[in-house]
């Protein structure tokens, strides 16, 4: 399990993140939401450790992060998966070394072992034949599997994903959260994805966190998000038509 | 004051650098790869450059020495003393500083654009060592680079003279042969190896603490080629001083 307690970070006179607290559980696919600027990006660089809190703690199994030694941090990081943004794919490899590189970082395996366990991961990705593939020839959709691949590539606890769907058509997008929803059930671990994509938030949400302006302004889930009258939720994911509708709808479906 | 700070990051990012080593099965391929891109990616410019401007020197040289009693051999002479004293060592660091140092600059500070050295960071690896130390190693070889740009100097000095008729092949070779220092090659080479550090350093340093975008990556090589430029003349004239003062 992920604790985090009471985290605050400031940037110069721009305070970010204010008292955030709350828990991310194993097997569940928690996302966090907010509109842009509202602290996600940074409140997941502080869970990856990028960033330092001011104050607060994150507790990784137990373990407080920032009392841990270099050394434990480095074995933690290794059990960490994270899909950036931008796929953050290293432009100088292929797919397949790409995908490869943390099981030559942190394994000792040998090298037709690597290579069984890269054809695994992307075949388990529904990428075949891209192996020789560089990043800079591959779609955006493609290079998110990519990124996907390389994260689960050597058996992390913990995946992080900042905005996955963003820049995907909707088909695309759907692929990609079920892939990170199979892949989170398959491996029983604990997923965080920040994102301001509605449909992700409907399908996979199993646990939502809403940050406006460097608070927690709600958490719950895909089935209570529906009923909630937290007005800061509402505005946000029913600013559209669209939401408002299928809102309605759930809700007269429940009644 | 921000001088007073990057100069304190640029040593604290130096001493990163050695901390944390990656796998050495990693980083004998990162070493490798950067031999290939700094070193002998350079080699052909360094060539073209150091053969036609050891002819030039020589022309000059040739073409301002109009009193008939001064020896001929003396162009040869002084080739050799521009070549390996200050065109090799110092000219040609500075034409690396744009060709090795843009690229260095712009590749790291890529990488931090995209996001790439986050991914290594999150994955417990050191960027700094991961990224700037085989740079620093590959630029070991440096020296081998101004040899070449030396030898070259030299021979393309002796094709403009005998070619250009300002001296027979005699009168050259007896030139470059003439009271030769040892000393002034190791001298050349201290200052190789200082110059070879600054441009494995500087440029890195401005491409890892770069911040923006495309733009911004541009801007950064810009400024690293202008700083590493700098800090070799600064350097050159203090070396000069303490070694052959």
């Amino acid at each position: 399990m992920i604790k985090v307690n009471n985290i605050e970070k400031s940037f110069g006179d721009a305070h970010i993140l204010k008292g955030i607290s709350t828990t991310f559980e194993k097997g569940k696919t928690s996302l966090v939401i907010g509109q842009s600027g509202s602290g996600k990006t940074v409140f997941l660089k502080c869970l990856l450790g990028l960033y330092t809190p001011e104050s607060g703690t994150i507790e990784y199994d137990g373990k407080i992060y920032s009392n841990l030694s270099d050394s434990d941090k480095r074995e933690l990081r290794a059990k960490i998966g994270m899909v950036f943004q931008g796929s953050a794919l290293f432009d100088s490899m292929t797919i397949a070394e790409n995908v490869m590189f943390p099981l030559r970082m942190f394994t000792k395996q040998s090298k037709s072992e690597m290579e069984d366990r890269v054809d695994f991961v992307l075949k388990r990705v529904n990428l075949v034949d891209a192996h020789k593939k560089m990043p800079s020839e591959a779609s955006g959709g493609m290079q998110k599997r990519v990124a996907i691949a390389r994260a689960i590539v050597n058996n992390p606890k913990y995946l992080f994903c900042d905005e996955p769907n963003s820049g995907l058509d909707p088909k695309t997008a759907i692929v990609i959260d079920n892939l990170i929803q199979e892949i989170t059930d398959e491996y029983d671990i604990i997923t965080v994805i920040n994102s301001h994509d509605m449909n992700s938030v409907m399908e996979i949400g199993e646990k939502i966190i809403f940050l406006k302006d460097g608070y927690k302004a709600w958490e719950g889930s895909n089935k209570t998000i529906f009923k909630t009258d937290n007005e800061a939720v509402t505005n946000f994911v029913y600013s559209s038509e669209l939401f408002k509708k299928v809102r309605r709808m759930y809700l007269e479906e429940d009644l | 004051m921000q001088y007073l700070h990057n100069i304190g990051t640029y040593f604290l990012m130096i001493a990163e650098m050695f901390r944390k080593p990656t796998k050495w099965s990693v980083m004998r391929t990162l070493i490798l790869k950067d031999i290939d891109d700094l070193i002998i990616g350079s080699l052909g410019i360094v060539a073209f450059i150091s053969f036609f401007v050891g002819g030039v020197v020589t022309i000059q040289t040739a073409l301002n020495i109009s009193n008939p009693l001064i020896p001929k051999y003396l162009v040869g002479f002084a080739t050799r003393q521009s070549v390996i004293l200050e065109f090799a060592p110092t000219f040609i660091s500075i034409i690396m500083a744009g060709k090795v140092g843009s690229f260095i600059t712009s590749s790291i500070g890529t990488m931090r654009v995209t996001e790439q050295i986050d991914a290594l960071e999150v994955m417990g690896i050191n960027s700094l060592n991961y990224l700037v130390f085989p740079k620093f190693i590959a630029l070991l070889l440096y020296p081998f680079v101004i040899s070449i740009a030396m030898f070259l100097g030299i021979l393309g000095g002796m094709a403009a003279c005998v070619y250009g008729g300002f001296s027979t092949l005699e009168d050259y070779i007896t030139g470059i042969q003439m009271d030769f220092i040892p000393f002034h090659i190791i001298y050349a080479f201290i200052k190789t190896i200082v110059f070879a550090f600054l441009l494995a350093t500087i440029p890195s340093y401005y491409g890892y603490y770069m911040k923006g975008g495309a733009l911004e990556v541009g801007k950064a090589s810009t400024t690293s080629f202008v700083w590493t430029s700098v800090m070799i003349i600064l350097l050159n004239y203090i070396l000069t001083s303490m070694l052959l003062s």
